[in-house]
């Protein structure tokens, strides 16, 4: 039976590795490199080669005792069992793990998107028995709208306030470089200006293959020199006393929480732009019914509605509440 | 349809008033008559219609929604309209709209003008095919401003003060004047609209026999205020805890208006019919027999019915302490002095002998320091609110003028009470828990004694929030039960005996003072510590 395979805590049993565990363990399976997934002091690693150089750029050459390299879709046989990397799309690197053992298949997402992001590798369907999937935005009021028409809400703004400096708040790893990678493919030619805590990981990127464009450290540029110009930085330095050097900043803030306007208000965000790494409802609801699994473990998000609609349908289905992963968005959290 | 959702989704949106302010502006001039009079009527809450209610758009949207899903997303979201204008599951498919042949355009939607037309004459049972319609056509940006002219509450942050601002910034009339004549006018206000474009003379209309914005009272920081303030210039009363009220006697006709300006007149028969003279009075609505006022849970039960019962009427009669006098017969006698107009209310009391109106008394006073002896005596012994303080020389103004009114009131009482529940907020708060529900002990238990919302500033309410997501017991729906372990310091005016909360006591104006992280639940206080409040009015 497949929860043999894997236990509620993201354990391999059979191989005794976890998956994204929140604390130092022997073997880590680390899906992603985002904060709360990839952490740093464990002893060996087993990840994509994208996420380990993620990791190694964050938390430094010796974060983990060990890193083993692992590429897409080539099976890794340790023992009985066998673990294969297909993409998530999530962000550059990001990976679904397939466990599979004595005929069980168990795919374990990680974050995931479906929609064609080109600074990620693209989401790759696996079909499995077990699906532990995330429900970051599994509540029907969220359907993502298309980003190309989000990035031209943008640039909108931008051409109608030729006098103001668009600030957009995106967490510092996989978001800024969709950010500039969409708006290049919109056109956007200009400079884009960069937070300091942007420039390494956007040169990671660089390296990797991932084409952004002509980036430049806002730090130092002229002020009259920002207007009509678009500005990079985390979420919190946008109503931070940095923003404080732009001139009359629009803010903005590239997130999938952004179509809830009520949000948008309390995050003091003028202009909200609805791009999210994660599944909507909608994709949520697909990639269950694609994977064609008849269990479906939730790990984090509102995972209370996509039990409940699981179960309507027929699957067994059960929250996880793993802790750590992002809660409700809170300000700490990366998408 | 368009251009309003565009200027809503910006109002909401953009924090600067002055931005708020320019788009408003330049959207009374630019957009046509009646589309900006109807934009102005939601704007300021004018607008509401007979059938189109937030039930109805529930029922709309649970026919196409699992209703728990439904439930969880309202509960996320916080705001009713905006989980409707998001959760909408069809979208830009055209097919199968009712009256489609009547709406103008392909595609759009229809205009401000025509969507109100829709929804005031489209019967009962066509409308949800109509919204459902009307939904699915919209963009986004469309259904959310959709839903909030449906559903009539905007919660953009914008004032109907803010509106009318912009209305004197388009047209050079100040705001005042626009406050004036705003009471007798209605959507979509051609009338309005042609005077400030400068086309028509102003408005005109009987000013006596209509609804004039109150005048209001600033409360007074004893530190700052009270040195700088002569006692020789003022005159005090007894703050009344009634609800505020305008008596406008037409000479034949008799209105009553709460302080918004809503006619009230129907719950309240046993006045309107009993009151005579010509006249506009300002002040308190109280129940009570031979003017003797009861408690404001007497009034509250009469507040609650629309049309007054047989029992009501006989054991809690209600009645007008009046202070203030606006027109006296057909005269505006508001630009006189508070005295003034004081000698000319005593007078028309003596000419119009009344049953249900009676004045509210002066107190004399020789200095702050008698005046505060008073209040404190006043609230410890007839339950007074506080006592209200008024320039002499003062003319009534609409609005909260700085310097003419001060309300004093008695000092809060405080109880240590331990948090019980906690709900998220909506609006503003919206998926906070930044609702909270407080109990005290009854031997070994802890019994709801009121609820309040949060009182806290952002950084407070995001610790609480945290303390409150770790230490759940149990989930209700919004609702999560707490481990009964954090102390909260609870102000309120009053303390009343009530049948509906489990320990036997009611708490009113109960607002949260003070988090107490130090103090253990152990100390929070029992219910025989409430009776002392309790026995108070």
């Amino acid at each position: 039976m497949a929860p043999q395979i894997l236990d509620r805590n993201l354990h391999v049993r059979a191989i005794d590795a976890y998956i994204d565990p929140s604390v130092p363990r022997e073997r880590a399976i680390i899906t992603h490199g985002h904060a709360d997934h990839a952490r740093s002091g464990h002893g060996a690693v087993l990840a994509t080669p994208d996420t380990i150089a993620i990791m190694k750029v964050r938390y430094g050459e010796d974060c983990a005792g060990r890193f083993e390299p692992l590429d897409f879709g080539v099976p890794l046989q340790i023992d009985d069992v066998t673990i294969t990397f297909f993409p998530a799309g999530h962000i550059l690197g990001s990976a679904q793990v397939l466990v599979e053992q004595a005929g069980q298949r168990v795919v374990i997402t990680g974050d995931y998107k479906r929609l064609h992001d080109r600074t990620a590798q693209p989401y790759e369907l696996v079909e499995c028995d077990l699906l532990v999937t995330e429900a970051t935005f599994g509540l029907p009021v969220f359907q993502h709208p298309h980003p190309r028409d989000e990035i031209a809400r943008l640039l909108k703004s931008v051409a109608d306030q030729p006098e103001r400096s668009h600030l957009v708040g995106c967490y510092a790893l996989g978001k800024s470089q969709r950010v500039i990678a969409l708006l290049r493919d919109a056109g956007w030619d200009q400079p884009i200006y960069l937070h300091g805590a942007m420039l390494r990981l956007c040169a990671l990127y660089e390296e990797l293959g991932v084409t952004l464009g002509d980036l430049r450290p806002a730090l130092d540029v002229p002020k009259a020199q920002l207007a009509g110009q678009i500005v990079i930085a985390p979420p919190s330095a946008i109503r931070d006393r940095w923003s404080r050097r732009f001139p009359d900043p629009v803010t903005c803030q590239a997130s999938g929480w952004m179509s809830v306007k009520q949000r948008a208000r309390q995050a003091l965000v003028e202009l909200p732009l609805v791009i999210s790494d994660h599944c909507d409802w909608g994709e949520l609801q697909q990639t269950i019914r694609e994977t064609k699994a008849e269990t479906v473990w939730v790990t984090h998000g509102r995972e209370d509605a996509l039990v409940y609609w699981c179960r309507s349908q027929g699957l067994q289905a059960e929250p996880l509440n793993i802790q750590g992963f992002e809660d409700d968005g809170g300000e700490g959290a990366e998408e | 349809m368009k251009r309003f959702a565009q200027l809503l989704e910006l109002l909401a949106l953009t924090p600067s008033r002055t931005r708020k302010l320019t788009a408003l502006t330049q959207y009374f001039r630019e957009v046509p008559d009646p589309d900006r009079g109807y934009a102005l009527a939601v704007l300021t809450g004018a607008l509401t219609f007979r059938n189109v209610k937030p039930a109805l758009l529930k029922e709309t949207v649970l026919r196409e929604v699992d209703e728990t899903l439904f439930a969880m997303s309202y509960d996320y979201v916080g705001d009713l309209g905006e989980t409707i204008a998001l959760i909408w599951p069809h979208h830009g498919d055209k097919g199968g709209l009712p009256r489609q042949e009547d709406l103008p355009g392909k595609g759009d939607l229809p205009g401000l003008t025509e969507l109100i037309g829709l929804f005031n004459t489209t019967s009962k049972s066509e409308l949800p095919k109509l919204i459902a319609g009307l939904l699915t056509q919209a963009e986004i940006n469309e259904r959310w401003a959709l839903v909030k002219l449906a559903t009539g509450a905007l919660r953009i942050g914008v004032s109907a003060r803010l509106a009318k601002t912009a209305l004197a910034e388009m047209s050079g009339v100040p705001v005042q004047e626009i406050e004036e004549v705003w009471h007798g006018l209605k959507a979509p206000y051609l009338d309005l609209f042609a005077w400030l474009d400068g086309k028509a003379g102003r408005p005109d209309i009987d000013q006596s026999a209509r609804f004039h914005p109150l005048m209001l009272s600033n409360p007074i920081d004893e530190e700052k205020d009270l040195g700088k303030l002569d006692p020789k210039d003022f005159s005090a009363e007894w703050k009344w805890d009634g609800i505020r009220v305008q008596l406008v006697l037409g000479g034949g006709t008799v209105s009553l208006f709460s302080r918004t300006g809503d006619d009230i007149a129907a719950a309240f028969p046993d006045v309107v019919e009993n009151v005579h003279g010509r006249a506009v009075l300002d002040g308190e609505l109280l129940v009570g027999k031979d003017f003797a006022p009861g408690t404001f849970n007497d009034l509250q039960q009469r507040l609650n019915k629309k049309v007054a019962s047989a029992k009501h009427l006989r054991e809690s009669p209600a009645f007008i302490r009046v202070y203030d006098m606006l027109f006296d017969g057909r005269e505006d006698v508001r630009a006189l002095g508070w005295t003034a107009r004081r000698a000319r209310l005593e007078a028309w009391f003596a000419a119009n002998p009344q049953t249900r109106l009676d004045l509210s008394e002066v107190l004399p006073f020789t200095d702050w320091d008698d005046l505060g002896r008073q209040r404190r005596q006043g609230a410890d012994e007839h339950g007074h609110e506080g006592v209200m303080i008024k320039l002499r020389t003062s003319p009534y103004v609409p609005g909260r003028p700085k310097g003419f009114w001060f309300k004093w009131k008695r000092d809060p009482n405080v109880v240590d009470a331990v948090l019980m529940y906690a709900q998220r907020g909506h609006g503003k708060r919206s998926s906070f828990y930044s609702d909270y529900t407080f109990g005290v002990w009854k031997g070994n238990e802890i019994v709801p004694i009121g609820k309040a919302y949060f009182g806290f500033t952002d950084e407070e309410l995001k610790l609480l929030d945290k303390w409150i997501r770790a230490n759940t017991l149990a989930s209700f729906g919004p609702v999560r039960e707490v481990k009964k372990e954090l102390v909260f310091e609870v102000a309120f005016d009053s303390a009343q005996e009530s049948t509906r909360h489990k320990s036997g006591v009611a708490l009113r104006f109960p607002r949260i003072s003070r988090i107490r992280w130090d103090k253990p639940a152990s100390e929070a206080a029992t219910l025989d510590d409430m009776a002392v409040f309790v026995g108070a009015t």
